[in-house]
């Protein structure tokens, strides 16, 4: 291939690629920071474009001048080097000019600093406590109180070799179980803190991310102008499954918000006063699968086989087909990074996991755990 | 010293075999030993990294576990750093202070010989934990409490790892500082010492300031996990964000003490080649030591988002957009130095020039998340992943890539492969960015860093940027076929090796004397610095 001919080649194939890059990239993919739906969102956003642009211009002037350098102060091209080296005034001048754009940078960026502080006159606040892998929500003036895990299907595909295309899943790894609601135009007040170990708690359409910090509470503020479904995810390494605890936001109008929730207050009612009543096996067996999926399979793993050196295979595991008392005991008050889950789960739930655990893959102990035991032990 | 002292100084009789090595004492040896020690762990950092990649190739879990997974993005980062960068940086000070101070050797040999033979013990103890029940460290190279205090049997691995590190930083730091404040040849004053040396003097004191810092946060975290002491946890009445203050009071200095020895190398190398002195000399060496006074003021900057009272926040953001400042004049000098030159593009140069180009766009997205409140959108993304790549990877390493280069032929004596050297190069430069460029895309769109999988939204830009890391780290197989043939044989390198290199290195043959200056040079202004 003579030389041109490679040169053609080299340019067609850039060029073809540009063009699909270009073509994907435009089509589907964002590639700049959301504007978001929130006041301080916009301002986030707007003095991103204002930075993004001035480095940009630097850029351009600066790489511009030192490409026309390279360009034509080349010995191929016969330049012969000049020998100065000092300018007293070329220093002075770039060191100044420097300072003024940056002080012109500061000046936005204080006004939306102090404007994201105000965390006064919220008119409702919910708190935020970040959990080895979930979130949980505290509705403070409602006393809704839930928690939020990565949906079942995004759990199932992504495990190793689940055969699964997480094309095939909606909203892949980034939709959870229950999501927060919350409602528009309502300035609402957000207490964010941890259970176990630093998260962060980053829904991007809200404009800023926030540490979720075991024994500390931040507080921060958010105004929700449009309706709509917002995503987000745990910011801050927290462990093994710190890719899989997304953060859903159904932000609903006023009345639908309310509506919300008096159903929330009527489904707590109903769950509180199902650790009363008798429960069959197969009662407890079929919610005892999905409590474990969404509270256990995430460190012992979907089968029970554990990891060894870390967390123990309950599958044949010694508390697992041991006394009772002691698997009861475990689960409520933890032990190491076993979480304390009488915090977390509620009498049914316990009940329904430890028999499910008792009784599934090699483990056949035929043990029913009646809610009230759980309740007794607590 | 006992230079032109009495007998005659024309002995070159090096120790034999294994004991050469073990036993060294010699600043070269050393230096040899510490390269081959960064190139070793720059592979092995490396291969972590073509895991990271291969996972992240597209979406779902195709070859690693979870907690596999946070074990390569952690000891990636531990290796890359205190096992590639630092050693590097420390090698190219070893071989080179010497020469071009015009000493013999460093002032503290046998301490010289401590501070290289704690490195491989202390990668032995990191590399170990890989085999532990539990595995290797998985809570990020910045060991946030509780989460690393959540580690099995690698934790107290880890810890002493880091002692050993510090210990061995620290005493190469002393030997520098000792070299370069009392055996500079006469006539060297400071003012005329090459630029190189001067980023060395700045970085061995920010070794010595910062590393004791590193060493009691992590010793701290060691008697909250087995003493029962709370420095850390807020149930005992303590403070997990003490722990990055006090880490970030370390790692500000320490990303410094990754990149100044690289300006300095660039500071060297684009006089050489556009074959006319460093523009604003003394600038330059006022804007390092500013970088590195600043650099202990603004550590908060990496943590904007625990949540800090406003007058916090807004003087962190300040102190650290005064860093731009300093940078910039580094980068204008530079390209001051290129003005009206008569430019030749080696491989050391095209390294050098790629440097600054590549180097300012990390500065560039370093000064965007400087401003707090967008910092609150970039943090703890691939934005930032991007950024701190864009200043290590282009910046600091190609630095590095460009002063071996550039000093090959010296230590060596024979020229490098020169078409491979370019192979090499423009390979490097054009798939890092393929490499990292998506990366900022990913990240502004929403891409949290050190997530296993992701939504299928990020697909395509991983793809590109897992591509474009194979080819990186293919390409760097190069730099060892380069390294391997030079050593072995090639054309004669010339004292001077280059036509525009100036500094007492260039007055020794190549290869130099076992003993750099047996006899002091005596300097004058016309005869310093390049």
């Amino acid at each position: 291939m003579s030389v041109n001919k490679l040169k053609q080649t080299v340019l067609a194939v850039i060029a073809v690629s540009l063009f699909l890059a270009s073509g994907t990239a435009l089509a589907d993919y964002a590639l700049n920071l959301t504007e978001g739906v929130t006041p301080t969102s916009h301002r986030v956003y707007e003095l991103h474009m204002i930075i993004l642009y001035i480095v940009t211009a630097i850029g351009v002037v600066v790489f511009g001048v030192m490409g026309w350098s390279i360009f034509h102060h080349r010995k191929s091209k016969g330049a012969v080097a000049h020998q100065f080296h000092h300018s007293t005034m070329t220093e002075i001048i770039w060191t100044t000019v420097p300072i003024l754009i940056l002080i012109g940078m500061a000046v936005p960026a204080t006004k939306t600093l102090i404007f994201m502080k105000q965390t006064g006159d919220a008119e409702m606040t919910i708190k935020v406590t970040g959990y080895q892998w979930k979130w949980k929500y505290d509705y403070l003036d409602e006393g809704i109180s839930f928690f939020s895990a990565l949906h079942q299907d995004s759990n199932e595909a992504r495990q190793i070799d689940s055969g699964i295309d997480p094309n095939t899943i909606e909203n892949y790894l980034l939709e959870v179980d229950k999501p927060l609601v919350l409602p528009v135009e309502t300035k609402i007040r957000i207490l964010i803190t941890a259970a176990d170990v630093i998260h962060a708690w980053w829904v991007p359409d809200l404009g800023w991310k926030r540490d979720a910090i075991p024994g500390f509470i931040n507080d921060n503020w958010t105004y929700i102008k449009e309706p709509g479904v917002y995503r987000g995810q745990c910011a801050e390494l927290c462990g093994k499954d710190h890719g899989y605890m997304p953060i859903v936001l159904n932000a609903v109008s006023k009345e639908e918000y309310a509506a919300w929730v008096e159903e929330q207050k009527a489904e707590q009612i109903e769950a509180a006063s199902g650790s009363d009543r008798e429960w069959s096996m197969d009662e407890l067996m079929e919610k005892g699968k999905t409590v474990y999926a969404a509270n256990c399979a995430s460190c012992h793993l979907p089968e029970g086989q554990g990891i060894e050196g870390l967390f123990p295979a309950l599958n044949g595991g010694a508390i697992v087909n041991g006394p009772v008392s002691e698997h009861v005991n475990i689960v409520l008050n933890g032990k190491n990074m076993m979480p304390v889950f009488k915090a977390q789960l509620n009498d049914v739930d316990i009940a329904a996991a430890i028999t499910y655990e008792r009784n599934s893959w090699d483990n056949s102990t035929g043990d029913v755990i009646q809610p009230s035991v759980v309740k007794i032990a607590r | 010293m006992s230079y032109g002292a009495g007998h005659d100084d024309n002995h070159d009789h090096k120790p034999t075999g294994i004991g050469r090595w073990l036993f060294s004492t010699n600043h070269k040896d050393i230096g040899t030993m510490y390269l081959i020690f960064a190139l070793i762990m720059f592979f092995i950092g490396g291969a972590m990294a073509m895991v990271i990649r291969a996972e992240l190739f597209q979406p779902g879990l195709q070859f690693v576990n979870p907690q596999f997974f946070n074990q390569m993005t952690t000891m990636h980062a531990l290796i890359m750093i205190f096992g590639a960068l630092m050693p590097a940086g420390v090698g190219l000070a070893n071989w080179m202070i010497p020469m071009m101070i015009g000493a013999p050797d460093m002032a503290l040999p046998r301490m010289n010989n401590m501070s290289f033979w704690i490195l491989p013990f202390a990668f032995i103890l990191l590399l170990s934990t890989l085999f532990m029940d539990g595995g290797a460290p998985a809570g990020g190279w910045t060991m946030y409490p509780p989460l690393t205090l959540q580690l099995g049997n690698a934790f107290p691995f880890l810890i002493f790892t880091i002692h050993l590190l510090g210990i061995s930083s620290i005493l190469g730091a002393i030997n520098i500082i000792a070299t370069i404040f009392n055996m500079r040849a006469p006539g060297m004053t400071f003012m005329r010492l090459p630029l190189f040396v001067w980023t060395w003097i700045i970085t061995a004191f920010l070794l010595i300031a910062a590393m004791p810092v590193f060493a009691g946060a992590v010793t701290m975290m060691l008697t909250d996990k087995f003493f029962d002491t709370s420095f850390f946890s807020a149930a005992g009445g303590g403070d997990p964000v003490l722990f990055q203050h006090l880490f970030w009071f370390f790692g500000h200095p320490e990303v410094y003490i990754l990149i100044l020895p690289a300006f300095g190398i660039v500071s060297q190398i684009l006089p050489t080649f556009a074959r006319k002195p460093l523009f604003g000399y003394a600038s330059m060496v006022y804007a390092t030591a500013a970088i590195a006074f600043l650099s202990f003021f603004v550590w908060a900057h990496h943590m904007f988002t625990v949540g800090m009272p406003l007058a916090g926040e807004l003087y962190f953001m300040y102190a650290t957009m005064a860093i731009a400042v300093p940078t910039g004049v580094k980068i204008f000098n530079w390209i001051a130095t290129l003005w009206k030159g008569s430019m030749t593009f080696e491989t050391p140069m095209l390294f050098s020039l790629a440097f600054i180009v590549l180097f300012t766009i990390g500065g560039f997205t370093g000064l965007m998340m400087g401003i707090t409140p967008v910092d609150f959108q970039y943090h703890d993304t691939y934005f930032i992943v991007a950024h701190f790549h864009y200043v290590l990877v282009p910046g600091a390493i190609f630095g590095v890539m460009a002063g071996i280069y550039f000093w090959l032929p010296k230590w060596t004596g024979h020229m490098y492969n020169e078409t491979l050297g370019k192979w090499h190069f423009w390979l490097s430069a054009v798939s890092v960015n393929v490499l990292f460029f998506p990366q900022h895309f990913l990240g502004l769109a929403g891409m949290p860093r050190r997530i296993p999988d992701y939504n299928v939204q990020f697909a395509d830009w991983n793809m590109v940027s897992s591509l474009g890391g194979f080819v990186f780290g293919l390409s760097q197989l190069l730099l060892v076929v380069v390294v391997i043939q030079c050593v072995r044989g090639g054309q004669k390198a010339t004292d001077q090796v280059w036509e525009g290199a100036h500094g007492l290195e260039w007055t020794l043959p190549s290869p130099p004397p076992f003993h750099s200056f047996t006899t002091p040079p005596q300097v004058t202004e016309a005869t310093a610095h390049s």
